[in-house]
This record gives C-alpha cells, sequence and structure tokens, in this order.
C-alpha cells in the first residue's frame, strides 16, 4: 500500500514538473566570461528570465562559461551538441567564425550568435545572427544626460562655458560608434550645444585602464561620463569624483548611489524565449532578428532621482511615445544641424554590411530623411565620426 | 638518555629532517594520499559554494563524476583532452631544457604566442595565393622564427651583460601582447579587433584534426627525454646548471650554451604555436596561448624536469581543468569555481612534496614519561 502511494506521488511529481515543451528542446549557452563580467552577466539573467518564463526545467538550459574566441569556442559548440542541445547559442563577437564552422557540421541544429555579422551573407538555415535597436535605449540615456547637463548650466555648475560629456569606449568598432552617437544624440536632442569626448581602452572589460579613462575625462573638464565597457571601472571613477554617469548593461546604483543616473541595457530573454517557442513549433528563426523597444529587448533601469535632474522620467517617455510612433529617428539626417560631418549634412553614406576579408563599403545606409541603422543587418554598421564628437585616441 | 628530559629542555612536539633518500612507492603513496585529500576539501568547499549540492546532498556523486566525465565523458571529450595535454606539454618540454640550466625562463607564453602570430602572419598574407603545402611550410618556419627570436633576445643579454633573466622573458611576454594588439589592428579595419577564422593553411587532418598535435607531443617528448639525458648537448646543459664555474673549469662555452639552448627554448615554443596557429585556431588573439606558458612551467617543475613525467603532470592538470569545468556547467556555477577547485587539487600536490623530502619526528611518548 505504501509503495503503491509512493508510486502514485512520485508520479504526481513528474507531471507536475512536465514543462510546457517538449523534452526535445535544449539550449546551449556559451559565453565568453562569467557573471563578473556584466556583458556576460546580462546574458546569464537573460537566459534565467527565459527559462522561468517558459517553465525549462535545469536539464534544458547549459551555460558554459569562459570560452575563449578560439577552437576552443567549436570544440564547446560540439560537446552541447552531444549533450542533446537543440540551439546553441554564443554571446561574443570573436565567437562567431568558429560557431559557424560547426553549425555546417550540424544542421539539425540551430546555432545562434550575438552581434555577429555573417548570418545574411552565409545563408545557412541553422545559423542566425541577433542583435537590439540599442541605439534607441541609448539615446534615451542621452536625453537623461542631456537634462542633467541643462541642470548644470542653469545652476552655473559647468566646468567650462559649454556642456562636456566624456564616454569611454572600448574599440573603434561600428557596434561602440553606433552607441556613443545615438547617446550623444540623445543629449544633443535637449542640450544642444554639447560636445563629447571619446577615450578608448582598446579593450572590452579592463577595470584598471577604464578607471583611468574615466579619470583622465574627468581632469579633462567633462561634467557628465558615460561609457562602453564591460567593468565597473568607469562608473567607480565618476562616483569617487562625483560626477555624474550614465551606465551600460544594467544599474549601477548600489555601488555609485550619488552619481549613477540611468542605465540603458539588452534584455535577451525575449531572443532566448523567440527561439526556443520557434524551434518547439518547428517554424524558422529569423537569420537577422532585432529586438527593439516593443519586444522589451532595449530596456532602461530605473531612474535615479537622487542624480537625475527633474522631469526626466517624463522627457524619457516622450521621446520613447514618439519612437514608437515613428516621428522621430535616432540618425535624423534630416533635421538641419543635427547630424553634420565637417559641417556638411550627412546625406549619404556607403556602410560595411557584408562581412568580406577587405572590409568593402557595400551598402548606402542614409535614405528617407535618417540613417538606416540595423535595418540591413542586425550588428550595428554605423561608423561615422559626426561633428561634436571628438576622438581623443582611436589606435584602437 | 632520558634521564637529562627535564621541562627546560623538553624536545618540541614535532621535528622535521630531511629525508637521505625516499623510495618510488613512499613517493607515490603520499601523492596519491594529498590528491584524495585535495579531493575532499574540493567535495567541502563544493558544498559551501554549490547551492544544488546543499539542496540535495546526493548530488556529491555527480560532483566527483564530473571530474572523470570532463576528460572521459565522451570520445570527443577524451581526443580534446589528449590534444589539450599535448599543447601544455609541448610547451612544458620547450622551457625544460632551460630549466635545467637553470635559466629561469618564464617568456614561454610570448615565445609561443610569437610563434602563433609568425604563422599567422604569413597565413593572412599568402593565404590561398601559394600552394597549401607551401604555405604551411612557410607558416611553420616563420613560427619557428619568431619564437626563437623571442627567446634568443633574452639570452643574448643574459649571456653577454648578465641581465635578469626572469625579469626579461616575463616582460618580453607582455610585448607579445601588445606585438599581437597591433597587428590585429591592422588586419581588421572594422575596429573590433577580432580576426575571423583564416580559410588556408590548415594543418591535415590525420584520423582526427587532433592526431597530429598529439604525434608531435610524443615525438618530442622521446626526443627531448634522449637529448637531455644522452647528448653531449644534454651534459653540458646539467653541468652549467649544477655550477657555471665547473663548466668554465672543463672548458664548456657557457655562453654559447646558455644561447643554444634558450633557442633550443625558442624553437620549440615556436613549434607549439605554429600547431595552435595550424592545428586549431587559425586565427590569433592576445589570448591565443591563455596562460599555458606559465601551467608549463608548473607542469615542468611538479616532473622535476623529467620529460616522461610530464606526460603525466601535465595530463594531471588538463583533466583537473576539464574536470572543474564540467562541475561548472553541470551545476550552473560561477565560472571562478574551476579555478578554486584546481587551486585547492594543485595546494595538495605541490604541498605534499614536502612531506615527501621531508620527515616528520613526533616526540616520543615514552620520552615523556620517562622525563618524569
Amino acid at each position: 500500500m505504501k509503495k503503491i502511494a509512493a508510486l502514485l506521488l512520485a508520479l504526481v511529481l513528474c507531471l507536475g514538473c512536465v514543462s510546457a515543451f517538449a523534452d526535445d528542446v535544449k539550449l546551449g549557452v556559451i559565453l565568453l566570461h562569467d557573471e563578473f563580467s556584466t556583458y556576460d552577466l546580462n546574458f546569464i539573467n537573460g537566459v534565467n528570465e527565459a527559462k522561468e518564463a517558459l517553465g525549462l526545467s535545469d536539464d534544458q538550459v547549459v551555460i558554459v562559461r569562459n570560452i575563449p574566441e578560439s577552437e576552443a569556442c567549436a570544440e564547446t559548440a560540439r560537446d552541447l551538441v552531444d549533450e542533446g542541445c537543440t540551439i546553441i547559442f554564443a554571446d561574443s563577437f570573436g565567437h562567431e567564425s568558429f560557431l559557424l564552422e560547426v553549425a555546417k557540421e550540424f544542421p539539425e541544429v540551430e546555432f545562434a550568435h550575438a552581434t555577429g555579422t555573417m548570418a545574411h551573407t552565409e545563408k545557412l538555415a541553422n545559423f542566425h545572427n541577433a542583435f537590439a535597436s540599442i541605439y534607441e535605449g541609448r539615446y534615451l540615456a542621452g536625453v537623461a544626460a542631456g537634462m542633467k547637463l541643462n541642470e548644470l548650466k542653469e545652476a552655473g555648475k559647468l566646468k567650462g562655458e559649454k556642456p562636456l560629456m566624456g564616454y569611454v569606449g572600448a574599440f573603434t568598432y561600428a557596434e561602440v560608434i553606433s552607441g556613443y552617437t545615438s547617446f550623444y544624440l540623445g543629449a544633443k536632442s535637449v542640450c544642444p550645444d554639447v560636445e563629447m569626448k571619446v577615450q578608448f581602452t582598446g579593450s572590452w572589460y579592463d577595470e584598471k585602464e577604464e578607471k583611468a579613462a574615466a579619470e583622465a575625462l574627468i581632469a579633462l573638464g567633462c561634467d557628465l561620463i558615460s561609457q562602453h565597457a564591460d567593468s565597473m571601472g568607469a562608473p567607480t571613477a565618476c562616483e569617487n569624483a562625483g560626477i555624474p554617469n550614465v551606465s551600460y548593461n544594467g544599474s549601477t546604483v548600489e555601488s555609485c548611489p550619488n552619481t549613477f543616473i540611468i542605465s540603458s541595457r539588452i534584455n535577451w530573454a525575449p531572443y532566448f524565449e523567440y527561439m526556443i517557442n520557434q524551434k518547439n513549433a518547428g517554424e524558422a528563426i529569423d537569420t537577422d532578428w532585432v529586438g527593439s523597444i516593443e519586444t522589451g529587448s532595449v530596456v532602461l533601469t530605473d531612474v535615479n532621482a537622487q542624480a537625475a535632474a527633474a522631469g526626466t522620467v517624463e522627457a524619457i517617455e516622450a521621446v520613447k511615445a514618439e519612437f514608437a510612433a515613428g516621428t522621430r529617428k535616432v540618425f535624423d539626417t534630416a533635421t538641419e544641424g543635427f547630424i553634420t560631418v565637417n559641417g556638411a549634412a550627412l546625406t549619404s553614406y556607403m556602410a560595411d554590411v557584408d562581412t568580406d576579408a577587405a572590409f568593402t563599403k557595400d551598402t548606402e545606409a542614409v535614405s528617407d530623411g535618417y540613417f538606416h541603422e540595423s535595418e540591413y543587418r542586425s550588428a550595428p554598421y554605423f561608423d561615422v565620426t559626426i561633428d561634436g564628437i571628438e576622438l581623443l585616441n582611436s589606435a584602437f | 638518555m632520558a634521564g637529562t628530559h627535564n621541562a627546560e629542555t623538553r624536545e618540541p612536539l614535532v621535528h622535521l629532517s630531511r629525508r637521505a633518500s625516499t623510495p618510488a612507492w613512499r613517493a607515490w603513496t603520499i601523492r596519491l594520499i594529498a590528491l584524495v585529500l585535495g579531493l575532499l576539501v574540493c567535495g567541502a568547499v563544493a558544498f559551501i559554494l554549490i547551492d544544488k549540492l546543499r539542496d540535495d546532498p546526493g548530488k556529491i556523486g555527480d560532483f566527483f563524476y564530473a571530474f572523470i566525465k570532463g576528460s572521459f565523458g565522451t570520445p570527443r571529450k577524451l581526443w580534446k583532452m589528449l590534444k589539450n595535454l599535448s599543447i601544455l606539454l609541448c610547451i612544458a618540454l620547450a622551457l625544460t631544457p632551460a630549466f635545467r640550466m637553470r635559466f629561469w625562463n618564464i617568456g614561454a607564453e610570448g615565445q609561443t604566442l610569437m610563434g602563433v602570430l609568425g604563422a599567422i602572419t604569413v597565413d593572412f598574407y599568402l593565404g590561398g595565393k601559394i600552394p597549401e603545402g607551401l604555405l604551411l611550410v612557410l607558416m611553420l618556419l616563420a613560427a619557428l622564427l619568431y619564437g626563437s627570436l623571442w627567446a634568443l633576445i633574452p639570452a643574448i643579454f643574459k649571456a653577454k651583460w648578465n641581465t635578469n633573466e626572469t625579469l626579461f622573458t616575463l616582460m618580453m611576454n607582455y610585448v607579445a601582447t601588445f606585438v599581437v594588439s597591433y597587428f590585429l589592428v591592422i588586419w581588421v579595419p572594422s575596429g573590433s579587433s577580432s580576426l575571423a577564422k583564416l580559410k588556408y593553411g590548415k594543418l591535415p587532418s590525420v584520423v582526427n584534426d587532433y592526431f597530429v598535435i598529439i604525434m608531435v607531443a610524443l615525438a618530442l617528448t622521446v626526443g627531448l627525454y634522449v637529448y637531455l639525458n644522452y647528448s653531449k648537448h644534454g651534459y653540458e646543459i646539467s653541468v652549467v646548471g649544477e655550477s657555471v664555474n665547473t663548466a668554465k673549469y672543463v672548458g664548456i662555452n657557457v655562453k654559447r650554451v646558455i644561447i643554444r639552448t634558450m633557442m633550443l627554448s625558442g624553437l620549440l615554443c615556436g613549434l607549439t604555436g605554429f600547431l595552435i596557429a595550424s592545428g586549431l585556431d587559425r586565427t590569433i588573439t592576445t589570448d591565443s596561448v591563455g596562460g599555458q606558458g606559465f601551467t608549463a612551467i608548473m607542469v615542468s617543475w611538479l616532473a622535476n624536469f623529467d620529460p616522461l613525467m610530464m606526460v603525466v603532470t601535465s595530463g594531471l592538470i588538463q583533466i583537473l581543468n576539464q574536470g572543474a569545468a564540467q562541475i561548472s556547467q553541470d551545476f550552473n556555477v560561477s565560472g571562478a569555481l574551476p579555478d578554486v577547485i584546481v587551486g585547492i587539487i594543485l595546494f595538495f600536490i605541490i604541498g605534499c612534496e614536502f612531506f615527501i623530502n621531508y620527515q616528520l619526528h613526533f616526540r616520543h611518548h615514552s620520552n615523556r614519561e620517562a622525563a618524569k
């Protein structure tokens, strides 16, 4: 009797934990670093959020950390195939060519890659790229920065005559250039005379360098700092110096309660959910998937009232509504004087959209009064240096 | 005897003496005990750090099984382990001639990275433009040239001006990293500094992609064993290592031995760089060697500079690494945990050498009683 009861109990428990998905959906995630990098942590959070939302079991998600951009990535991907993964995802730019190789070996398994550029030219049915229109998030964060500069200006607290922002970037790569330009344009949209200096570090994660770069920018008279690099270096430097900071990849308010204003980030959970749903339904996954504010992929943290200017939340909501209505574009080339290169309006720009060894500029990106970012492929390709932004170094 | 003991001149509870010699069976028993103790401590640490284990202690079996699964779980994992072992072994073998000479070359990381750079440079500029066979030969030659050059510079400074080779070779590692960054900026105009895998210059696949690498490591092990133990060069290295003055007295040209031996180290690092570049990655990052140049120092040292023993020590380190990574994957825990686990076990294994070389004498009970 006892045995039967135990058996029944076990059966009920089993049924209880059967997820909505067939057991054969299994997600494998390859990460360049681990949770100590804000970039990779953002993916881990995305995976966990998707896992919870879809009710996947522990066995249906495998995360592999600290995989370099080398043959090790291909080895890990093959291992994940052996483990029965049906969707394999890698998070770092340099993983792409290795993942692509494995995708050719296992046509029945889906391979997806964040920030990559090769899917639309390789045309493999099982190899996909994904990104998000984070330039919209950066722009909104830029609006918050512009509001803060206006507040400082009115209070007479600017360090120089004109409001000046500093930006710590990783590499002189389109993803970074697109990011800081959209941030700058967001600020410019509310604070027209703002200028910005950019310092590159030549590394995606180097706490010491990023901190030093931020300190150098502060010493040059910057009123506000933002960054596109993955460590706490720049936010820490700002908190120490009492300079407002617009962060990236997530909130740094706990470590920087007095200077953190807002942070934009990509939420990857919608993409993971999308892929799993498509695979489960036997539908194809987009070759290039671009998440947006509507899909919940581009998100902003709460505004820190301690550091932000009054009215920031409302200003952001207003711009967001204009994005949704299509009445405002980030890379708006139609409005006079908004985007200029060497004093002239930007009317045409050939972008390097298709990846080739010679890095040919192959696609006209400016039309209908704006630069069409992330429309011809998911990864950013805006790499124009516009007026108002000064690059302090460009060796990277 | 016993009567002379009193409260003032009591023997310490424990005292040490150096063992004259340790029989192999005892040394290996001590090492085995150390390994088991290390694993047990890892298990205890895992209980503290891994939530899943605390919730379900029954999973401790999975924890230890992961050490085996990481390297032996599938044929693919086994080949991967043998390949990783081979690369690490090659670098350790490269370091060993210099170490036997007591030339503390800690520049294997940079020398190997330069080897990778040499091979990739040739591949980048000539790949697809010349026949594949010729390309591979040129890649190999460039790797050997770059690797040996990176070893030769500190060797010449040591031989001519007696500079400190440890600092010099260490700094050359950093220089190599920046040289690689420099070329990546030139080669990748898009600014990502990430060179996509090159199409040409692939080491031919025999049996599988890893087999050639494993065979090269095997041949190098035997070759170096013979070179160090049965050749005149090997003898000269040992004499210079024992005493430079003795070497001078018996007419050995010390400068020449230093330069020749470091050149050999550099060549072997360059060869390993070629294997990484052509056999595996076909691209380069500043992290292409991934710290193995430093791990190799430990491999060589733990094996007492004996090439045959290095097969065991590099295998041990690889199995530990892959096992620990498997734990991180299976239990979905932080990427720092594998380092903690490998660190603990290595601590025990290195620490146990103390008990192999020294003997502990505990105060005899009888002495204490007699003292009363």
